[in-house]
């Protein structure tokens, strides 16, 4: 690491410029060398050259070799895009004791040379116009001190399913304190309702078990039952939270980080196939508490339909849980009808265990799928499949596609299969209709194969309906300042890359409130968003990028309009009356400086000068 | 698909009369627009090259007085493109950035701006054909309208 080198914004700019020509990428479609030529005529400009690539160590070399060379003082790199390639050279330009900030990027590939292939000349024309507003913009670079801010080491975690427990117990193992808020009067979340889990087969209630007592005992958790978040005000690191209980005083907190959990809810799907119309017609989860409470009605024929509501009926998205609960919920209604049923429980001989099937080995689950491949009814095969009492109980999984994703579930798709579960395709053209013929209540479908309208008799039908977003997750969204999607769930900073962080830093997200999600995933996620916040709280502070609004004191008339733009409410009046910038709160998109009317408010690092500027560039006549 | 299927086979364009080369003058948050005019490159989409994008953090960051400097300066057309309601990477800048540009299109017509001249435009990341086609469309509308009654400067 040099020396830092020391910039008075009143020192003469120095710059040098680095044009790229990515190989082929620029170079084949614009004059790269003419470029750099026309670059030395630009005013400020020492030094210019170009590359084959900047961003290979040879190019780093000549970006540090020129500033220790020419004293330069502003760095252009003319290539790709600042998104992918902005760290590596700004880190460049402090490796040879430059500051960050005195670098700018122009891009001249995915904006020029890319999207301009057969137009050699005017490419050119445009890339020389582009180094143009880079050096303008350049001239008025100056160097900035990224301030530090420090971070409480304590979170809240809102939620108290299961992705908000893991969340906790993550957060509180590595020890830091962390309160828990959960709107209900228990821990469980949506999980605590349900019957059996795919995959285990297991209890839901016994699965989760374990987890409940772990977060109850654990000494760095602080539980806040039938409690909601009041308010948050503050930004990563210093957080001051309300929580808020019914008949309660408010509880007041300061957390270094907040992660949301507040789960989702199972879409109600009132209008569709005779749901609230006609009796036994019950969603997925009304299914599985009448399993658990073993109260189902005696039945001969089920009906599950999926996809009821969701892939564009009513929600635009894939729910992705369902398939595998209708599989799940398939099997157990062949295996199991008779412990779930209501006269069991009368006569005091319910099963608490749920009977699982004995493991079948993989070969044979192998050599059974191959084997189906071929022929049915070869011989042998009635001695190894065991049939379910499917005698006893038809169950008809009516279905878009079955998306048994994942290692374990295409076998437990199998299975059902194996046990007589029948799978009957429909499409959008064809959505199966829910009747009563008579007293019958009757299913109505196309059968895609035979291409006939055919009719079931059922006792029951069951609606796979989506998850959907609680209904006020924008009150938190709201209070939280961070974004919901088109479908109401919170959005995360980006999709692949950053998938439980929020684009505000020190606010992460797990679990079904950022859309549906099975028990595993709410669990990865979580784990996933409780090491993220430990990461500021682990290391005490947070360096803020220079990117911040500046408030002209001069200039300003205390107005207030700034204070009203602002969505992370990073700006307040001073006691002189006057606005005043919250350096660690603003997030510098520069709303308030495009509002303030006097002109007061600028941004560090896109000051009204640099980016007018560059505009004026852009639209100078070339000289 | 051709890349240049919406760029070269353009009616408008090849009809050559009112040909000149526009300046058009195209701010990009950086979040999502910016992204999506990278998309667009990295995916080899052509379009014509009049237009020179300034990166600003958010939309809400382009101050009336940038848009109207421009104009002064001889700017042929001015694009402001942003993030999808609901999606803006600072919660709402987008929805100040709409306000702001239907009344400077109010505005811009008080000094014999056509109000076409100015446009805004919701680009997401990922939709590097729409920005394509936004930039195709754009260039074509100000070729139409012929140059800036304030070319060259006041």
């Amino acid at each position: 690491m040099a020396d830092t080198i020391k910039v008075d914004p009143k020192d003469k700019p120095r710059i040098g410029v680095f044009v790229c020509h990515c190989g082929t990428n620029i170079g084949g479609f614009v004059d790269v060398k003419s470029v750099a030529e026309y670059a030395k005529t630009l005013p400020d400009v020492i030094y210019a050259t170009d590359n084959l690539y900047t961003c290979a160590e040879d190019g780093l070399v000549s970006i540090r070799e020129g500033i220790r060379k020419h004293n330069l003082n502003r760095i252009i790199v003319a290539s790709c895009t600042p998104r992918t390639h902005a760290p590596l050279f700004q880190a460049t330009c402090e490796s040879a004791g430059l500051n960050k900030y005195l670098f700018t990027f122009v891009n001249i590939r995915e904006h020029c040379s890319w999207v301009h292939m057969k137009e050699r000349e005017k490419g050119t024309t445009k890339a020389r116009d582009l180094i143009r507003m880079g050096v303008a913009r350049a001239r008025l670079l100056i160097p900035q001190e990224e301030q530090r801010v420090d971070v409480e080491p304590s979170g809240v975690v809102i939620g108290g399913g299961v992705a908000g427990m893991t969340a906790a117990l993550s957060l509180a193992d590595m020890g830091f304190p962390v309160h828990l808020v959960e709107r209900e009067a228990e821990l469980g979340g949506f999980v605590k309702n349900l019957n059996n889990l795919y995959v285990t087969e297991k209890s839901a209630t016994d699965t989760i078990k374990p987890l409940i007592e772990k977060t109850k005992a654990h000494k760095n958790v602080k539980l806040h039952l039938g409690s909601q978040m009041k308010s948050v005000e503050g930004f990563i690191g210093n957080y001051e939270i309300v929580i808020g209980a019914k008949g309660a005083e408010d509880i007041k907190a300061k957390v270094g980080t907040i992660i949301v959990a507040t789960g989702a809810l199972e879409y109600v799907p009132e209008g569709l196939y005779g749901y609230n119309q006609y009796p036994n017609v019950v969603t997925l989860t009304e299914f599985e508490i009448l399993c658990k409470k073993k109260a189902l009605p005696k039945m001969k024929n089920v009906a599950i339909i999926q996809c009821a509501g969701s892939r564009g009926q009513v929600k635009t998205y894939c729910s992705r849980v369902c398939c595998n609960v209708a599989i799940k919920n398939a099997i157990n209604i062949v295996d199991n009808y008779d412990n779930m049923l209501g006269l069991a429980e009368q006569l005091g001989t319910v099963i608490e265990k749920v009977p699982v099937e004995q493991k079948v080995p993989e070969e044979i689950i192998e050599r059974r799928r191959r084997r189906r491949g071929r022929e049915r009814g070869e011989e042998g095969e009635a001695d190894e499949v065991k049939l379910g009492p499917s005698e006893k109980i038809e169950v008809t999984v009516f279905n878009r596609d079955i998306m048994a994703y994942g290692v374990e579930h295409e076998l437990t798709y199998n299975k059902a299969r194996e046990k007589r579960v029948k799978f009957v395709r429909y499409t959008t053209d064809h959505l199966p209709r829910v009747y009563m013929e008579g007293n019958q209540l009757t299913v109505g479908y196309f059968h895609e194969t035979l291409k006939l309208e055919r009719t079931m008799p059922v006792d029951m039908v069951i609606l796979s309906t989506p998850l959907v977003a609680q209904p006020d997750a924008g009150d938190l969204s709201q209070m939280l300042k961070v974004p919901l999607g088109q479908e109401g769930f919170f959005l995360e900073a980006h999709v692949k890359l950053r998938p439980v962080d929020f684009a505000t830093d020190g606010i992460f997200v797990c679990g079904t409130c950022r859309g549906p999600a099975d028990i595993t995933e709410a669990v990865t996620q979580a784990s996933a968003a409780a090491s993220r916040a430990a990461i500021p709280m682990a290391k005490g502070y947070v360096q803020a990028e220079a990117l911040t609004s500046v408030v002209d004191e001069n200039k300003c008339s205390g107005c207030g309009t700034c204070i009203q733009v602002c969505p992370y409410g990073a700006l307040r009046k001073s006691e002189k009356g006057l606005a005043e910038v919250i350096v660690a709160a603003c997030k510098g998109c520069g709303c308030c400086g495009a509002t303030c009317p006097e002109g007061a408010i600028t941004m560090t690092n896109y000051t009204d000068a640099q980016l007018l500027a560059e505009a004026k560039a852009a639209l100078q006549e070339e000289v | 698909m051709s890349t240049e299927a919406a760029h070269h086979g353009s009616p408008t364009a090849s009809e050559g009369e009112k040909a000149f080369d526009p300046k058009l003058l195209v701010f990009c948050c950086n979040w999502c627009s910016y992204a999506g005019a990278d998309l667009a490159g990295v995916s080899r989409l052509q379009m014509p090259p009049y237009f020179r994008v300034i990166r600003v953090m958010c939309s809400a960051r382009v101050d009336p007085e940038f848009v109207l400097r421009a104009f002064e300066r001889g700017a042929d057309g001015v694009l402001v493109a942003g993030c999808h309601p609901a999606d803006c990477h600072y919660i709402g800048g987008n929805y100040r950035t709409r306000r702001r540009i239907a009344l400077l299109k109010m505005l811009i017509q008080q000094f014999g701006f056509d109000p076409e001249r100015l446009k805004l435009e919701w680009v997401s990341a990922g939709e590097g054909e729409k920005f394509q086609k936004t930039i195709v469309e754009f260039t074509n509308t100000v070729k139409e309208l012929g140059p800036s009654p304030y070319r060259g400067g006041v």
